[in-house]
């Protein structure tokens, strides 16, 4: 974001000293980032929404708190983005549909508000996949987003705009959403750090609904310690949302500079079987350079002092998917009943009647993958499915719940690829079933409601970033920061930039 | 909920476009007839990964509904501040006094 940095962005935790030294204000770091995105966005289209007039008000707060010494978090001044799925109370919100046009919320999702009263700046709304749902942020109503390191390819999705945002230099972090792998799948495509929390850890309150058991906030940023810094800014208990964990919300950053050594890590072998082709059985699979790379990270972990098991089995993770595919659709069928065209966002008018301008309404506001699983968990609810489907997913999650918790009995963590592949070109997967395959080895975490990371391990085709998955047990959020950031100190990769910013 | 649960172990039956058109009025839907064909072919494919599901034995498993371990959270019964009636209906497609408008909801006989 910072044009003159010697090396990778200006992170988090630069900004903060930085901003408190008084060395640079709030309103030039925000400036900054809103005359980055003036310079690249054309290209990029990370934004659905910016906030200029918005964010250089809040920056002088920021100034007057930081020049009193009353900065009440690391994140004081620093220029944010926020996934346009986040209620923003006064600024539209859309979240990626055409449904929701011209909502401008009536208050903040309770992360926004955690973030104003730490007195980050926002620079405006990011685009994503319509209601959070897709891997590519092609579903987007607007536009699709590029990512910096090769604008003919998608970013990821469903946090696609929060992602490539980062990746471009055009805010320092923002936030995104997770509920099968929405966060850490386009963080791997677009280089940066992407942290899935434990499920219950941040609230979702104001966080646009889409499958409430698996829905998640957090952070992307461009160090593993950045990631801690943002976690500890809207993480805790909320009674404003019944699921959100009352468990004590530990420092984040507190084992950071720990390293790896003594860590029991185990690596699944059904995350990295492959055959000759690149795939295994079922046709899955990483790609070559995917694998080439996740293995060069795991060499990298046991050679920094970590003990590698491979032996370690999650016989029954294969079925996440189908699992996924249909808690996800039964649990959006249900959310997305209440766009009725009554209250807020679009309306078609003019029909006969009520359910005329209802149905009007839904045909219209709805792009065709939200409509997809609105219909597929309408099936998989309906008398005489219920049992065969929704029921038997179900149970099945809690096999695969049961077997992380057998392999943790024996591991500290769990490592994993992020993706099977890099990201792939605009326009290059029109299969639905095809897209959903991006998510195979992210969907597990969603489904056993565990925290993932994850994070930049090396460069595959065409110079495109790698993912490296993490995954801790439920609430091990700063033993998965510790490996994680020990596991970043072993490369230079976060040092590099995407060729769009160089150029720019 | 029915006795006509299919088998499992059986293939799913074809989505027919009576059935699209059953789930698109359920969910309230409006669609043309060549939206109908484009999801019942879809919808038939995504289905036949599903159908995976059936395969796992699942005698005596409980059902998680979700990855937490959070169970019955309960509130203070006690009245908080909800939003000012003006924020509420500053949205609305359409209003009337302090109301939402729609059309009429009972129909005439």
């Amino acid at each position: 974001m910072i044009a003159n940095e010697p090396d990778g962005w200006l992170t988090i935790a630069e900004a903060a000293a930085r901003l408190r030294s008084g060395e640079v204000a709030s309103t030039e770091l925000t400036r900054a980032a809103l005359e980055r995105i003036r310079a690249t966005d054309e290209q990029v289209r990370a934004f659905i929404t910016v906030t200029e007039e918005q964010a250089l008000a809040a920056a002088a707060q920021a100034d007057d708190l930081l020049r009193a010494g009353d900065a009440p978090s690391p994140l004081t001044g620093v220029p944010l983005a926020l996934k346009d799925v986040l209620m923003t109370e006064g600024v539209r919100t859309t979240a990626g549909s055409r449904m929701l046009d011209d909502l401008t919320p009536p208050y903040d999702a309770t992360s926004v508000a955690r973030l104003r009263v730490a007195g980050a700046v926002s620079v405006g709304k990011t685009n994503m996949d319509e209601f959070a749902m897709g891997s590519s942020t092609e579903h987007s109503a607007w536009f699709p987003t590029a990512n910096p390191w090769d604008l003919a390819r998608v970013p990821g999705g469903s946090s696609g705009g929060s992602a490539a945002a980062v990746a471009a230099g055009q805010c320092v972090a923002s936030l995104g959403s997770d509920t099968g792998g929405s966060i850490r799948q386009p963080a791997a495509f677009c280089g940066v750090v992407g942290l899935k929390p434990t499920y219950g850890r941040v609230s979702r309150y104001g966080l646009i609904a889409f499958a409430s058991s698996l829905d998640q906030i957090g952070p992307f940023t461009h160090t593993v310690e950045d990631a801690a810094l943002l976690l500890q800014a809207i993480a805790g208990p909320d009674p404003l949302d019944s699921t959100c964990s009352d468990e004590p919300t530990p420092d984040f950053a507190a084992q950071l500079g720990e390293g790896l050594d003594g860590l029991r890590i185990a690596a699944p072998r059904q995350f990295f079987e492959r055959n000759d082709d690149g795939h295994n059985d079922d046709g899955h699979g990483m790609d070559e350079g995917v694998a080439a790379a996740v293995e060069q990270a795991l060499e990298l972990l046991a050679g920094a002092g970590a003990s590698l098991d491979r032996g370690a089995s999650l016989p029954s993770v294969g079925y996440s998917l189908p699992v996924y595919y249909v808690l996800a659709p039964s649990e959006c069928s249900a959310n997305l009943a209440r766009y009725d065209g009554v209250k807020y966002g679009y309306a078609a008018r003019g029909g006969q009647s009520m359910w005329d301008d209802m149905e009007a309404t839904r045909q219209h506001g709805f792009g065709a993958e939200v409509k997809r699983r609105i219909l597929l968990g309408a099936y998989a609810l309906s008398a005489g499915y219920y049992d065969a489907y929704y029921l038997q997913a179900q149970k099945v999650r809690t096999i695969i719940r049961r077997e992380f918790d057998a392999v943790f009995e024996q591991a500290d963590l769990i490592v994993a690829p992020t993706t099977p592949t890099v990201a792939f070109r605009q326009g290059e997967i029109t299969d639905p079933y095809q897209m959903y395959l991006n998510d195979i080895y992210t969907i597990p975490a969603n489904i056993a409601g565990l925290p993932a990371i994850s994070l930049l391990c090396g460069f595959a085709e065409a110079g495109m970033p790698v993912g490296l998955q993490l995954i801790a047990n439920r609430n091990r959020e700063p033993l998965l920061l510790r490996a994680a950031h020990a596991f970043e100190q072993l490369g230079d990769w976060s040092a590099q930039r995407p060729p769009l910013a160089t150029a720019g | 909920m029915t006795d006509s649960q299919p088998s499992p172990n059986n293939a799913p039956e074809a989505f027919t476009a009576e059935q699209v058109q059953h789930l698109a009025m359920l969910a309230r839907i409006g669609m043309t007839t060549q939206e109908v064909e484009g999801f019942r072919a879809e919808l038939d494919s995504i289905l036949s990964h599903i159908q995976a599901l059936a395969a796992v034995d699942t005698d005596g498993v409980p059902p998680t509904a979700n990855g937490a371990d959070l169970l019955n959270v309960q509130a203070e019964d006690a009245a908080r501040p909800s939003l000012p009636v003006e924020a509420v209906l500053a949205n609305a497609p359409q209003r009337e006094a302090d109301y939402f408008r729609v059309q009429a909801v009972l129909e005439s006989s």
